[in-house]
């Protein structure tokens, strides 16, 4: 019963266009997940230092941006983009770029509480003692916080970018050719759906496991504090 | 900026109906997914800390391959791939009740149900082991171990986690939309088709998520506060 023709002679279309993204397509699962991991935790980690600004004008706004984003369905903020932005700017905004400014700007509320948390497992000691030879607020933060801080967050970190990795299927609700819109377009044309949906899952799944797999080594190391 | 108002679109026409339905199939879709997912959560969790193996590994096969798929392909999955294999009177039954709240029910509570299950296993882990050994000494089976001591213990401890994975679940039942189960978010963007007006539309749509996350997670709060083991757990949210 199971018809493994159908993903043998669209292997190429559904891994090489969906997945990877290359040739001549606008589209690709990795084309646009890597960016948006990248920019969405880019601007993560500034969320999560403004929450603990001292000051209340830093820290409200952010805090009230990582309460709404964490509120609200990923969906509701791509349609946000996909028919909002364009009619404020009165010119067409392709689907990968409605994509990634949506991904970047959701997931950007989860990078900074998972910012916050590690910033906060820090010891205050750490601090005082940076203070005391000599650095300043920033170099502190730079030099002895974020470093330590990066690698209290890694678990979460990871798990947190295979969800994006995940969600990225959401950008073929609006016609992005990602794996997920691939295999929708093979179906259409073969009527296989158990197959290629199956199909699909375990390139998901690969993907997302070897990412938390890969990651798994660099939590191996003394744990501190 | 040429955009024009016109909040009346909300309340006059069709527009309440459309929002009142899809909150109520949020609702529906999520409350049942919800219990799909505990039950899959509970059960596939207490599995994944059994000490024999071939439960263990079917345990966490399932919840391994089940979190690590989007939840999109799930829906697609069980709404188109799963119906045509079925036994021809329970697929002519689901034909004539709704296919695709089914087929979202049971997409969100088997994914959830993975997701749960990871919640709920750190929760039974966090419980000191001397708990387990002196239910076992004062000669409770292991099974009753579990039901009676483990089970109760883990059930409050991981109130607070499982609140917040359950506000995902009931966010992630947007994702519906796309099987064109008609809940919170496809009303919302019928209402945007019909009136050509998104931001009034979205509007509307992202208040009501806002306030039934913001609504439960308050809810919760207390029921954790309430429930709380004195001396167990001295942390909040």
């Amino acid at each position: 019963m199971l018809d493994l023709g159908v993903i043998v002679t669209n292997f190429k279309f559904l891994v090489v266009q969906g997945l990877l993204g290359l040739g001549g397509f606008a589209g690709g699962t990795l084309r646009l997940a890597i960016p948006a991991i990248v920019l969405g935790f880019l601007l993560g980690i500034f969320v999560g230092i403004a929450r603990l600004a001292r000051t209340r004008w830093i820290s409200l706004p952010a805090t009230i941006y990582v309460e709404f984003f964490r509120g609200v369905p990923l969906v509701m903020v791509i349609f946000w983009i996909w028919f909002v932005v364009p009619q404020l700017l009165r010119l067409p905004i392709p689907e990968y770029g409605v994509a990634l400014t949506a991904f970047v700007i959701f997931e950007a509320a989860y990078f900074g509480e998972i910012v916050r948390a590690g910033i906060q497992s820090v010891p205050r000691g750490q601090v005082e003692a940076a203070t005391a030879v000599g650095l300043t607020g920033a170099q502190t933060l730079r030099h002895v916080v974020l470093p330590q801080a990066i690698r209290n967050m890694v678990p979460a970190l990871v798990t947190q970018m295979i969800v994006l990795f995940k969600d990225t299927s959401l950008a073929s609700i609006i016609g992005y050719v990602d794996l997920t819109k691939a295999a929708q377009i093979v179906n259409n044309r073969e009527i296989r759906p158990f197959e290629l949906y199956l199909f699909i899952a375990l390139v998901y799944w690969a993907c997302a496991y070897s990412m938390s797999r890969f990651a798994r080594r660099f939590e191996t190391r003394p744990q501190g504090a | 900026m040429g955009y024009q108002f016109d909040w009346s679109i909300l309340w006059s026409g069709q527009s309440g109906g459309w929002l009142l339905q899809g909150l109520l199939t949020t609702l529906g879709i999520s409350a049942l997914a919800w219990l799909l997912a505990a039950v899959l959560g509970i059960l596939s969790g207490a599995l994944r800390t059994v000490p024999w193996k071939p439960l263990r590994a079917a345990a966490t096969l399932y919840v391994e391959f089940f979190r690590n798929v989007p939840l999109l392909v799930w829906m697609f999955f069980w709404y188109f791939g799963v119906p045509p294999l079925l036994p021809a009177g329970a697929r002519r039954w689901l034909f004539d009740h709704h296919p695709e709240f089914w087929a979202g029910m049971v997409a969100l509570g088997v994914y959830h149900g993975a997701r749960m299950s990871e919640v709920i296993r750190s929760g039974i882990q966090s419980i000191p082991k001397t708990q387990f050994e002196a239910a076992v000494a004062m000669g409770l089976t292991t099974f009753q171990a579990y039901r009676l001591i483990i089970v109760p213990i883990a059930l409050r401890l991981i109130v607070p986690p499982v609140t917040s994975e359950s506000l995902n679940l009931l966010k992630n039942s947007s994702v519906a939309l796309t099987i064109s189960v008609a809940e919170l978010t496809f009303q919302t963007r019928q209402i945007e088709t019909y009136t050509a007006k998104a931001i009034e539309a979205l509007t509307a749509g992202t208040v009501i998520y806002l306030a039934l996350c913001v609504g439960i997670a308050s809810i919760m709060a207390r029921v954790e506060r309430r429930f709380a083991i004195p001396g167990l757990i001295a942390r909040g949210g």
